[in-house]
């Protein structure tokens, strides 16, 4: 299976997917430059976190033109998995490809931690190897990781079970304790309604062995490698 | 003289360096020439107080490949053919004008220290120093630093791993922020700062130079400065965004053999990256500042000369290879533009188009005079170390817990989690051990190695003992380490002082770098790079000396690290080390501790673990007495330490470092989420020495029952002494002696953790 890792200038969790897909996963990947206009015998894209143009502007606002992006536009339409984690998620809602928008957290803070996160929905491509309901140990570590989205976008998400990770306590509590960043139904993880893009504030890939903390990232990697 | 004092005021020359530059010249220099001198003579660029002092301090050693002043940064072989580049800088003078971008273009100077050399930036880490918080304008300072950091090394994608925070009131409208940065390289691939090779081209990339940071490196931080607002427009600031380009398109360049070397343009500017670059290669050098980019117009040369603009490279391409090399910044969407080329000659000309607007010899230019000053032990001194403990009332058993509680609440113990939080210390996947504990441990991929980093100063043992306070910061470094599991191998550092025309600070100065010396000989860990950062005072007010000491060391297994944290429930607490006199007493009696041969838990002090203590002050308003630090028992403790981590039996191990031993132990149970029961202590003494004493070395460890013998072992080999404290267990923190009726310390966990949690209001 081969992932397409996406490098815009500014990019930094590019390595960081790398080395979880390629060297702990045994999957081939390949980094592509922005600058490229073709996404053809991949898998699954990942857009990974960063910042991406410095963030300057807007998050995501100068990456969502990069000359790639009209690429992934087309492989998500054509049903293609694309997975967005914390830039990767704000450029992906400034693309359009996903509802919402990520805002300044609540504390106007930077942080980075550990969080909890319950599995909302495990029915989708990104999370069909964990229980529903489990809980995930996966770091943060953002700014402008606050998601929201207008009433009626949030019921529809919510009807459309497009929620697939929330923040949550240990044991699995969705809590105003347990929301980092004041994200609106404590969302880390949404999927477009086709349900092949995922954008999570969470960075799966910082959580793929027992030595850094936690192996928890790889159920997301597998759900997506088991569905190809 | 032809020029006026106003003149040599702004250049911080003083007048009969003038004589000696028109001495050499023979002749009146010209204003650029001027300005050159003025930043390239700067205590900055030219160390000229504090060279003959910096000499004193061992910078050899078996893996030290790169020492001092030989390059941007140190270099430590650490075998499988790889290179572990270090540095630490400090940015004080900026930070304190301008909190966040002073910070912040801090973080972006040490890093391009690192990358020049061509190795990937993968550690930075922070030692800070600010007044107490209760005042505004310091926690100004304080948000604007941690913000600054925050926002220029996250851009980066660069893991802050650690550093440390101090408060206290000598550091108001003065902080101290100094940055360390650590990077990898292959050693075959490591680049030089030589600009060499007669008609190899220099060329200037990244960001247009402005009229930002004029007179950065002679005036900011090489004087003392009384209204800080007028010198807003020296500080810079930062772009992240291009410097993360620069980092990876220098990072490309390194690995091509299309140039000579790299110098980036730090403090003086163009002045200071071309002149030392071309004084590594041995030639000269010509370059034309109408080729170089501006952001401004109308902008003079010596104004482009002495620009410190942030984010700019200097490359030295070989020629021919220019296209090539354009090439490749150009895919980073970096600007570059030639603006001269090395000569074979020994001059330094800059010119403006056709006309010269200095030239001089580069020998010159790179060697200023340096002075050996008066030392003067101050007498304010001697009435401070003479402090007697007898003087002051000792805690009563009952104001124990509350006292425990006050010191874990002190923002100069208190967690700092509120701090490095707001750093990303997990990106580039190698972070092991995050920030919190004695140091970090990252993993180095595709080896079974780790390295383990810290940084430590205690400013109040350097202002009450200048010598001990260098001795200890090296000592409390390397003990940091070996907490960790790693063997420590370097040392890079950042001696902050006050005005060293002073003939006081320059004794504080001399007797740290002594004090500091001793230690590195005694433990055998060489100074491969640091930075001087004198005239620290405002309004006449010296700061603390304070020496920070980054470190660091060796992992060989990454999974035989340890934390500072206790782990299992029945697990045996010792103490290694402590002026505890030990005698052995019958009635150590609970099950656990049976084969305690060495151990006992009489717990006996003289009064000095109290001078210069955090308690002494905190409780007793008290900034008196002296650190004490038996150096040959210190180099033992490690030596014991690193060996029985190594054989994977200890849990946790812990520096006993400000607020003695009964705070170490609470930390480590916080840490742990676990508690502390030691029901057997028999103190004969003073409670406050040795509940809140600071005697070094005191390091605490916690081990399995089974593992007594060999713990044992390895301390009567070493002949450190062994104090049996207690056992982990249970939700509770208990210090209590089986004799008396009512425990010293009783408190439940989660009390302390939320005294020790929240202590740190920002």
């Amino acid at each position: 299976m081969k992932f397409g890792i996406i490098v815009f200038p500014g990019t930094w969790s590019d390595q960081d997917c790398y080395y979880a897909l390629h060297d702990i996963l045994g999957q081939g990947a390949d980094y592509i430059w922005h600058k490229e206009t073709q996404l053809s015998g991949y898998d699954c894209i990942v857009l990974p976190g960063g910042f991406s143009y410095g963030d300057y502007l807007r998050v995501g606002a100068i990456a969502r033109f990069s000359p790639i992006m009209s690429a992934v536009e087309q492989f998500a339409h054509d049903g293609g998995l694309v997975i967005g984690i914390c830039n990767g998620f704000q450029i992906l809602c400034e693309a359009g490809l996903l509802p919402g928008v990520l805002l300044p957290s609540s504390h106007l803070q930077y942080r980075c931690q550990w969080v909890n996160l319950s599995v909302e929905n495990n029915h989708s491509s990104f999370s069909s190897k964990c229980d529903k309901k489990q809980v995930l140990r996966i770091p943060i570590s953002h700014y402008e990781g606050n998601y929201y989205a207008d009433e009626l976008t949030l019921e529809e998400l919510e009807a459309n079970r497009q929620v697939v990770f929330r923040y949550s306590t240990l044991s699995g509590e969705i809590s105003e304790d347990a929301n980092p960043n004041g994200s609106l139904h404590n969302i880390a993880g949404v999927v477009n309604k086709e349900g092949n893009v995922l954008g999570m504030m969470p960075h799966p890939e910082r959580a793929c062995e027992p030595l850094l903390g936690s192996e928890d990232g790889n159920l997301i990697w597998e759900s997506i490698i088991g569905c190809l | 003289m032809a020029v006026s004092k106003e003149i040599l005021d702004k250049v911080a020359l003083n007048e009969r360096e003038y004589e000696l530059i028109v001495q050499q010249l023979g002749r009146e220099p010209t204003e650029v020439e001027l300005g050159m001198f003025g930043s390239l003579w700067s205590e900055h660029c030219g160390y000229k107080h504090s060279k003959p002092l910096l000499k004193l301090l061992p910078s050899k050693g078996k893996h030290v490949l790169v020492s001092p002043g030989e390059e941007n940064a140190g270099v430590i072989d650490i075998g499988d053919g790889q290179v572990v580049v270090m540095k630490m800088e400090s940015h004080n003078h900026p930070s304190a004008i301008e909190p966040y971008q002073g910070a912040a273009t801090g973080v972006g100077g040490i890093v391009r220290d690192i990358f020049t050399m061509g190795a990937r930036p993968i550690a930075l880490l922070n030692s800070l120093r600010f007044g107490t918080l209760t005042e505004s304008h310091n926690r100004y300072l304080f948000n604007g630093v941690v913000g600054g950091i925050g926002a220029y090394g996250n851009c980066l994608g660069i893991p802050d791993v650690g550093g440390e925070v101090f408060f206290a009131d000598c550091y108001s409208a003065n902080p101290l922020v100094n940055g360390l940065c650590l990077g990898i390289a292959e050693k075959d691939k490591l680049v030089s700062a030589k600009a060499s090779g007669a008609g190899n081209l220099l060329m200037l990339v990244g960001a247009d130079t402005g009229r930002d940071g004029i007179h950065g490196a002679s005036g900011l931080a090489s004087r003392t400065f009384e209204d800080e607002q007028e010198l807003r427009p020296t500080v810079q600031v930062g772009n992240p965004f291009l410097e993360k380009l620069l980092i990876e398109a220098c990072l490309e360049l390194a690995q091509t053999d299309w140039i000579v070397g790299m110098q980036d343009l730090g403090a003086a500017g163009l002045t200071s990256a071309v002149m030392e670059s071309i004084a590594r290669g041995g030639g000269g050098m010509e370059i034309d500042v109408n080729k170089v980019p501006r952001r401004e117009e109308n902008m003079t040369p010596y104004e482009v000369m002495l620009s410190e603009s942030q984010e700019r490279m200097l490359v030295i391409v070989k020629k021919g290879y220019e296209d090539k090399v354009e090439g490749l910044l150009d895919k980073w969407e970096l600007r570059s533009d030639i603006i001269g080329q090395v000569t074979d000659s020994d001059l330094a000309i800059v010119k403006e188009g056709e006309k010269i607007v200095a030239q001089t010899p580069v020998n010159l230019l790179v060697s200023p005079p340096f002075y050996r000053l008066r030392a003067k032990k101050p007498s304010w001194l001697s009435e401070l170390q003479s402090f007697d403990a007898s003087t002051v009332p000792d805690v009563k058993p009952r104001q124990c817990n509350s006292t425990l509680l006050r010191l874990l609440a002190s923002p100069n113990i208190a967690s700092k989690e509120r701090v490095y939080r707001q750093y990303d210390h997990q990106v580039m996947n190698n972070t092991v051990v995050f920030p919190g504990s004695d140091a970090a441990v990252l993993r180095i991929k595709g080896t079974k190695k780790g390295i383990s980093l810290t940084t430590d100063g205690n400013g109040r043992y350097c202002y009450l003992d200048p010598f001990l306070g260098g001795v200890l910061a090296v000592a409390e470094a390397a003990r940091n380490l070996v907490c960790s599991g790693a063997e420590p191998l370097a040392i890079t550092d950042c001696l902050n002082f006050g005005n060293p025309e002073k003939n006081d600070v320059y004794y504080q100065l001399k007797e740290c770098i002594k004090g500091m010396a001793r230690a590195c000989r005694e433990m055998q860990i060489p100074v491969i790079s640091g930075n001087v950062s004198l005239y620290n005072e405002t309004k006449g007010e010296a700061i603390y000396p304070t020496p920070v000491i980054g470190m660091v060391g060796i992992v060989n297994d990454i999974h035989r690290y340890c934390t500072m944290s206790f782990k299992d429930e029945g697990d045996l607490v010792f103490l290694l080390g402590g002026p505890f006199s030990l005698k052995r007493r019958s009635g150590v009696r609970s099950q656990e501790s049976k084969g305690l041969e060495a151990s006992d838990s009489r717990l006996e002090t003289n009064e000095d673990g109290l001078g210069g203590s955090e308690y002494l002050e905190l409780v007793h308003g008290l900034v008196k007495g002296r650190p004490t630090i038996d150096l040959d028992l210190e180099r033992r403790v490690q030596k014991l330490l690193l060996e029985a981590i190594r054989q994977g039996f200890v849990k946790a191990a812990h520096d006993c470092s400000e607020g003695g031993l009964a705070v170490a132990i609470a930390e480590s149970c916080i840490t742990g989420n676990v508690g502390f029961r030691g029901e057997d202590w028999r103190i004969v003494g003073r409670l406050d020495s040795v509940f809140f004493g600071e005697p070094h070395p005191s390091v605490i460890v916690s081990v399995s029952p089974k593992s007594i013998a060999k713990l044992n072992r390895i301390a009567r080999r070493w002949r450190v002494p062994l104090t049996w404290l207690g056992k982990v267990g249970g939700k509770r923190l208990l210090i209590a002696d089986s004799h008396q009726p009512k425990a010293y310390i009783d408190l439940p966990l989660g009390r302390a953790e939320r005294a020790w949690r929240n202590g740190l209001k920002v």
